[in-house]
């Protein structure tokens, strides 16, 4: 029975091979890449142990325990302690989402597109096209474990040993295998791939949280956490082996609950009921701009965590900075040019044009929304109806406008609160806020170059994204680099006072002021005069 | 009075000519068909006429305003559904109807709930898992919803199965009757057949052919299925005689509309017994037009 409806597995295990032919050696290589090039990196940031004890204290506090997990052997904080402290949970998440995304892909969305009808017709067995997915996954994450071990033991860093090593590669692997088999398990149970992913994104996310929780709170709670299991194996000081047979075992479990429900159910149907939605629009969503928000709602809730945790986290580390800077070299070029002020001001005057420029990517995504939308055809229903361009166009860049300061609020909010928390007589709340908000015209000028693009040169708007890349480049690592004066003030960002070791310039920040209003000017008149594709 | 009307409309995309002197007319009350192959032009006709694409040359007025200046003056008055709608994933039906007809301007009506029950719609399902008939019936019932003055309608139901398409073009007679007017874009030549007052024939961007049904009829012919006592001799050769196939006793064949009254003539002769005529259809004067358009350009189509 169970032969029969798997039959034609190989086949469909070498066609999912096939699909993701460049997809999948893409992740391996990036995730692998990762964690090899951290290593490498930490022998030579933190070349002494002296470096490495400091770097430790800094680490112990809440805000670092709930964002990376409880360190061990901090007492003697070796390069493999570092790594599997500061690095492996964050790649275990990585490769989560790795495998979320892989199965999804390749369940409930073939099934939902009608694909898996198509081969179901075949004389493929029921079950076949699961066994193939998690055939694959598995071999993928096997595959990720061996490649991480080999190439991390290879690298031959003191306190990065065999053991280890293998323990380190098979986290990561255990934790994409169980969230492989989780989101097996979801594809069953929903109706949908939006459904699938959602609930799978949903777990990691209680996962990570349930960690944090008891990270910081109550050891036992972390133990209910898949995640949990990852950083419990203690790898490079203690070396437990037995969280990974744990998570495997529940793998396992989950695996065949999901082939048993996919053996029983019809195809197409799912076993959470589908809730019926509204039958009426809401008043917020019958307007352009209702219905503009309503499509990013979700996008942009998850950035603002985000900015906010980047934010804190930042902040968390301000306690120790002095102590952490003093023999680093290369925070010293980092900042150089920065005149006057204490390293702590130098640090968030940085700080602050980074978050700046990260807080541009979900206001520009924002606008690039509607690009997208017209891409799709969508546009066409409001322009059919009376909607005038400059009010959809408006639209989505009021909205892009709000997302930026939103961010960029977020982000000093949760410096400055995490700040305040572990800096005794550091700046002040509002002075770090008011660093963040000296590069609004900067952003306002991304947007603006956003929205010229999309009125006068739809096809074009990709520039937006290297200019911003650019920009972050020169700004970033401008001081390493040692670049001309001129290549920082081809960017706005290079033109924004550096608060709080600088003053206010007004004039400046008029200026780019005046220049993001007439680049938006022009891709209003831009987008009047246009043929609307679709 | 015409609502619509378009004056030698060109429009090009860079040196590709998709539009090439479009003259369209649609007067009030009345329902224009405009039928054409895959990309002869129709779709890009209705959204020059919509304000999305601008026309290179002449002139696209609805309601005596330009189609591009004055679109959303025009579009308070309009209802339009797009051949292939395309819609929100995570909206459900009913919250894209709401918001469609919202954005017009309007009110949902009652007519909103009767339309929903009548093209039987659950307007709680999220568009996503919507098949593309369902998205189809949601453009249909978001315009069929709102008061408008004119319908543009651009293959609405390529889509629906055959109950939805009656309802549809139930439909549509009742807008006729209320006075509105529709311009209805469609390849299926049985429902133009049935519900248009005019039509005009567009291919590779030229119309080649406007006109009421009537006054197209000279281009068709008439089939003719015909048994004689007598064998008649090489019919075929007869002026206006085509197609002749001979079926067991009997023979069918199609008739120029002008020569019918020679053919009869001609025929009775041999002795009747049966005769059966089929009107001529639309789908005749589709083929010959592309027959002979075939026959001008060589191989290009």
């Amino acid at each position: 029975m169970y032969k029969q409806m798997s039959s034609k597995t190989g086949v469909l295990s070498r066609f999912v091979l096939r699909q993701d032919r460049f997809r999948i050696p893409i992740w391996l290589l990036s995730l692998s890449g990762i964690t090899l090039l951290t290593a490498q990196a930490f022998t030579g940031l933190y070349a002494t142990e002296e470096n490495r004890q400091t770097i430790a204290q800094t680490m112990v506090n809440p805000a670092m325990t709930a964002m990376v997990g409880k360190g061990y052997g901090l007492d003697d904080y070796t390069f493999g302690a570092m790594l599997a402290h500061q690095m492996l949970l964050f790649t275990a998440v990585t490769v989560a989402i790795m495998s979320i995304l892989l199965v999804a892909r390749h369940t409930r969305a073939e099934e939902e597109d009608g694909r898996l009808e198509l081969i179901r017709s075949l004389p493929a067995g029921r079950l076949a096209s699961l066994n193939a997915t998690l055939i694959v996954l598995i071999g993928v994450n096997i595959l990720l474990a061996v490649l991480t071990a080999a190439g991390l033991y290879a690298l031959n860093i003191e306190s990065i040993d065999l053991e280890g090593s293998l323990l380190y590669g098979a986290a990561l692997g255990a934790s994409g295998i169980i969230f492989a088999a989780i989101t097996a398990f979801f594809s069953q149970l929903s109706e949908s791939s939006r459904g699938t992913i959602g609930f799978s994104f949903a777990a990691l996310g209680a996962a990570y949280l349930i960690r944090a929780i008891g990270d910081v709170s109550n050891e036992t709670l972390s133990w209910f956490s898949p995640l949990g299991w990852v950083t419990g194996t203690e790898v490079y000081v203690n070396d437990y082996w037995w969280p990974i047979l744990l998570t495997l075992g529940v793998s396992l479990i989950l695996i065949l609950t999901s082939l048993y429900i996919n053996s029983i159910r019809d195809l197409d149907a799912g076993f959470l009921p589908s809730r019926p939605g509204k039958t009426r629009a809401s008043a917020a969503l019958a307007s352009p701009i209702g219905l503009a928000f309503r499509m990013q709602r979700t996008g942009i809730i998850a950035w603002a965590v985000g900015v906010l945790l980047i934010g804190a986290s930042y902040g968390s580390i301000f306690g120790d900075l002095d102590t952490f800077f003093e023999d680093m070299e290369i925070m010293k070029d980092l900042l150089s040019g920065l005149e006057g002020g204490s390293l702590t001001e130098q640090f968030i005057a940085k700080l602050m044009s980074i978050i700046a420029m990260i807080c541009t990517i979900p206001a520009l995504m924002a606008v690039f929304k509607l690009k997208g939308e017209e891409k799709k055809g969508r546009t066409e229903h409001l322009l059919a109806r009376a909607v005038s361009r400059n009010r959809l166009l408006g639209s989505y860049m009021l909205i892009s406008l709000v997302v930026g300061f939103v961010m960029l609020s977020l982000a000093a909010l949760g410096l400055g609160a995490a700040a305040e928390a572990v800096l005794e007589d550091g700046p002040s709340l509002a002075a770090i806020y008011g660093a963040a908000m000296v590069y609004l015209p900067a952003l306002a000028i991304f947007i603006g170059l956003a929205v010229l693009l999309t009125g006068l040169l739809p096809k074009l708007t990709g520039i937006t994204w290297l200019y911003l890349g650019y920009s972050f480049f020169v700004v970033y690592l401008g001081g390493v680099f040692q670049f001309d004066e001129w290549v920082g003030n081809l960017t706005p960002f290079g033109h924004v006072p550096e608060v709080p070791i600088e003053d206010v310039n007004s004039v400046v920040l008029i200026l780019l002021t005046i220049i993001a209003a007439v680049l938006t000017t022009g891709g209003f008149i831009g987008y009047r005069n246009r043929d609307i594709q679709g | 009075m015409s609502v619509l009307r378009t004056k030698q409309l060109t429009k090009k995309f860079g040196d590709f000519k998709a539009l090439d002197g479009v003259n369209i007319e649609v007067n009030k009350g009345e329902v224009y068909g405009f039928i054409g192959p895959n990309g002869a032009g129709k779709s890009t006709t209705i959204r020059v006429l919509l304000g999305m694409l601008k026309a290179t040359e002449g002139k696209a007025e609805i309601f005596g305003m330009d189609a591009w200046k004055d679109a959303v003056e025009i579009h308070k008055r309009l209802a339009y559904v797009p051949g292939d709608v395309n819609l929100w994933p995570n909206l459900t039906g009913g919250e894209v109807i709401d918001l469609f007809v919202k954005l017009r301007g309007g009110n949902p009506s009652t007519r909103r709930d009767q339309l929903i029950e009548k093209f039987d719609l659950d307007p709680s399902k999220k568009c996503g898992t919507y098949s593309k008939g369902n998205r189809q019936k949601v453009a249909l019932i978001a315009a069929l919803a709102s008061e408008a003055d004119l319908y543009i309608l651009d293959e609405p139901t390529s889509g629906l199965d055959p109950l939805m398409e009656r309802v549809f073009q139930e439909s549509v007679a009742e807008l006729k009757k209320e006075g509105k007017s529709i311009l209805l874009s469609s390849h299926i030549l049985s429902e133009v057949e049935k519900l248009c007052d005019r039509i005009g024939i567009i291919r590779q961007g030229q119309m080649i052919e406007t006109g009421s049904l009537s006054e197209l009829r000279h281009l068709t012919r008439t089939h003719l299925l015909i048994e004689t006592k007598q064998p008649i001799p090489s019919l075929e050769d007869f002026p206006g005689v085509h197609d002749v196939k001979e079926k067991e006793r009997a023979l069918s064949f199609q008739v120029d509309t002008e020569q019918l009254d020679q053919v009869i003539k001609h025929i009775s002769s041999y002795e009747v017994v049966k005769l059966e005529s089929a009107p001529p259809t639309l789908e005749d004067l589709f083929m010959r037009h592309y027959e002979s358009g075939g026959a001008e350009d060589g191989g290009e189509a």
